[in-house]
C-alpha cells in the first residue's frame, strides 16, 4: 500500500472484509447508509475522515470486518465516491481490487425527491433513477439529483 | 411508430411526427374506418373532459368503441387500489389504454405492468405527447416546423404541454425562447435534456425583447394555486397576458396558440386578430388523436 505507515495507523488493520479507501471527504457516514451499517449489527468497523490524502487533499476511509461487498453495493458508492478504491482482505492481505464504476441506473437505493412522483406512492415498484454524468435523474417523474443525492439515499 | 407505448415526447422521432402529422392530415380529409374490432379505455384519474372527449371521438370515428372508467370517485381507485392493479385489469378488457393522471410518471409505471399501448395523456406536471402533436400539426399548418423561431410563455415548470413541445421540438430547426416569472422557469431536467440535444434555446423574463422576432407565441396558464400569496399572483400574472395590442409590436404573421382552457392570458379581443390560432388547434385532437391510435393499434394506415 503506498499509503504512509504512520497514517494508516489512524485506523486499524482488519482481518477478513473490505477497506474503502479515497471516499470523498465528509461522505464515510453515507457510505455507511448504503451498506445498510448503523452499529445495530454487531458489524466491527473503523472510519477515518477527513484524511490527509496526496491525490484527493482529504478522503474518508472505511474499514468493515467481515464483509465484502456486492458489485451492487460498489455501483452505488460511486454515485458519492466517485475515487473510491475498495480492497478485499483475506487473512490480512489484500486479494482484490474492485473497480469502482458508475452504473447506468440504480434501483431501490435513493427515494425520488418529488413528492407527486408516482415512485413514492406506494406503488409495487422500486425507485430507479439514471445514472448521468455529474448527478441521477428519476427514470418516473424525470427530476435530476445532484447536489443533495446523500439525503437522497434510502437503504 | 414503432413503440409500444407512448410515454413522453422526448421518444418522438422526427420521422414518428411527421408520419402521425401526415396520417392526421389524411384522416381530416377523408375520415378514418379500418378498426371495427379495436377497444379503447379511457383511464382519467383527473377530470379532463376535453382531452377526454377527444379520444373518445376519436376511436369512434376510426370505427373502434372506448370502455370509460368513469369518475375518480365511482371507481375502485377511490377503496385505495393501485395504479398497477388498475392498468393490469383494464388491458384485460381492452386493446389500448389512454391514461391521465396527477402524479408524474403515471404513464411510464402503467406501462411497465401491462401489454397493451399505453398513451399518456398527461401525468402531473409531467409530459402530454399527444397534445404536443397536436401542437406540431397546427404549428405545421401556420408556420412550418423548419426555421421557426417559437416563444412558450406562462408557466413552465408545471406546465407538461410545455415539456413535451420543448422536447419535440428539438427534432426540428426551431430557435425556442422561454419566458416565464423567475420562479416558474422550466424544471431542471427539461433544460438539461435540451441542452443534451444541442437545441438554440434562450430563456427570458419579459415577452418585449422577443415578441417581433416569434413565428409562433405559444401561451399557457399561470396558476394562482402556484403562489403562496394572491397578490404576488397577481403581479406576475399581469405580465404575462396578453391583448392585442401587445400584439401590434409582432409579426403580421404570428401564430397565437394556446393549449385551453385559457381564463384571462388571453384577452377576448385577440379571438378577433387573423394571430388567433387556439380553437383551431384544439380542433386538431381528433384527427391527430385517429392518427395517433391508428399507428399504435396497428391499423388500417400500416
Ligand atoms: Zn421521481
Amino acid at each position: 500500500m503506498s499509503d504512509n505507515p504512520e497514517r494508516e495507523l489512524r485506523v486499524s488493520k482488519i482481518r477478513d472484509g473490505t477497506v474503502i479507501d479515497h471516499i470523498t471527504a465528509g461522505q464515510a457516514l453515507n457510505v455507511l447508509a448504503i451498506l445498510g451499517i448503523d452499529g445495530s449489527g454487531g458489524e466491527e468497523v473503523s472510519v477515518g475522515m477527513n484524511v490527509p490524502s496526496d491525490r484527493l487533499g482529504r478522503k474518508d476511509i472505511v474499514k468493515v470486518e467481515g464483509r465484502e461487498l456486492s458489485q451492487d453495493e460498489v455501483d452505488v458508492l460511486s454515485l458519492i465516491a466517485p475515487a473510491a478504491s475498495i480492497n478485499i482482505v483475506r487473512d490480512y492481505e489484500v486479494v482484490e481490487k474492485a473497480r469502482v464504476t458508475r452504473p447506468t441506473f440504480v434501483s431501490g437505493v435513493l427515494s425520488c425527491p418529488n413528492a407527486n412522483c408516482i415512485s413514492t406512492q406506494g406503488e409495487p415498484v422500486e425507485s430507479r433513477f439514471e445514472v448521468l454524468d455529474d448527478a441521477v435523474r428519476c427514470v418516473y417523474c424525470d427530476t435530476i439529483i445532484r447536489e443533495d443525492l446523500p439525503e437522497r439515499i434510502d437503504v | 411508430m414503432r413503440h409500444d407505448h407512448l410515454i413522453s415526447a422526448k421518444q418522438l422521432t422526427r420521422q414518428d411526427i411527421e408520419g402521425v402529422l401526415d396520417r392526421a392530415a389524411s384522416f381530416a380529409e377523408d375520415g378514418g374506418g379500418g378498426h371495427e374490432d379495436h377497444l379503447l379505455g379511457l383511464l382519467f384519474f383527473e377530470p379532463s373532459t376535453r382531452t377526454k372527449m377527444s379520444f373518445d371521438t376519436a376511436m369512434k370515428r376510426l370505427g373502434g368503441d372506448t370502455v370509460d372508467m368513469g369518475s375518480v370517485e365511482s371507481s375502485s381507485v377511490k377503496k385505495g387500489e393501485s395504479l398497477a392493479d388498475t392498468v393490469r385489469v383494464v388491458a384485460g378488457y381492452t386493446d389500448a389504454i389512454v391514461l391521465r393522471h396527477p402524479s408524474e410518471g403515471a404513464a411510464k409505471l402503467a406501462s411497465e405492468f401491462v401489454d397493451v399501448p399505453i398513451i399518456n395523456a398527461g401525468d402531473g406536471a409531467g409530459q402530454h405527447p399527444t397534445q404536443t402533436l397536436l401542437d406540431l400539426y397546427t404549428i405545421r399548418e401556420n408556420a412550418g416546423l423548419d426555421d421557426l423561431t417559437i416563444g412558450i410563455m406562462g408557466d413552465l415548470k408545471y406546465g407538461r404541454t410545455v415539456h413535451s413541445l420543448a422536447a419535440a421540438l428539438t427534432n426540428f430547426d426551431t430557435r425556442q425562447h422561454f419566458i416565464s416569472p423567475e420562479s416558474l422557469r422550466l424544471p431542471r431536467g427539461v433544460r438539461y435534456d435540451l441542452h443534451e440535444t444541442g437545441a438554440q434555446v434562450r430563456e427570458h423574463t419579459g415577452l418585449e425583447e422577443v415578441l417581433p422576432e416569434l413565428d409562433v407565441l405559444y401561451v399557457t396558464r399561470i396558476q394562482r394555486e402556484r403562489f403562496p400569496d394572491e397578490n404576488e399572483y397577481r403581479q406576475v400574472a399581469g405580465q404575462y397576458r396578453i391583448d392585442a395590442a401587445t400584439l401590434e409590436a409582432a409579426k403580421d404573421d404570428l401564430t397565437v396558440m394556446h393549449p385551453l382552457p385559457r381564463v384571462d392570458e388571453i384577452a377576448a379581443d385577440v379571438d378577433e386578430t387573423t394571430h388567433a390560432t387556439y380553437f383551431e388547434q384544439a380542433h386538431n385532437g381528433v384527427p391527430v388523436r385517429m392518427a395517433l391510435l391508428d399507428a399504435m393499434l396497428g391499423g388500417g394506415g400500416e
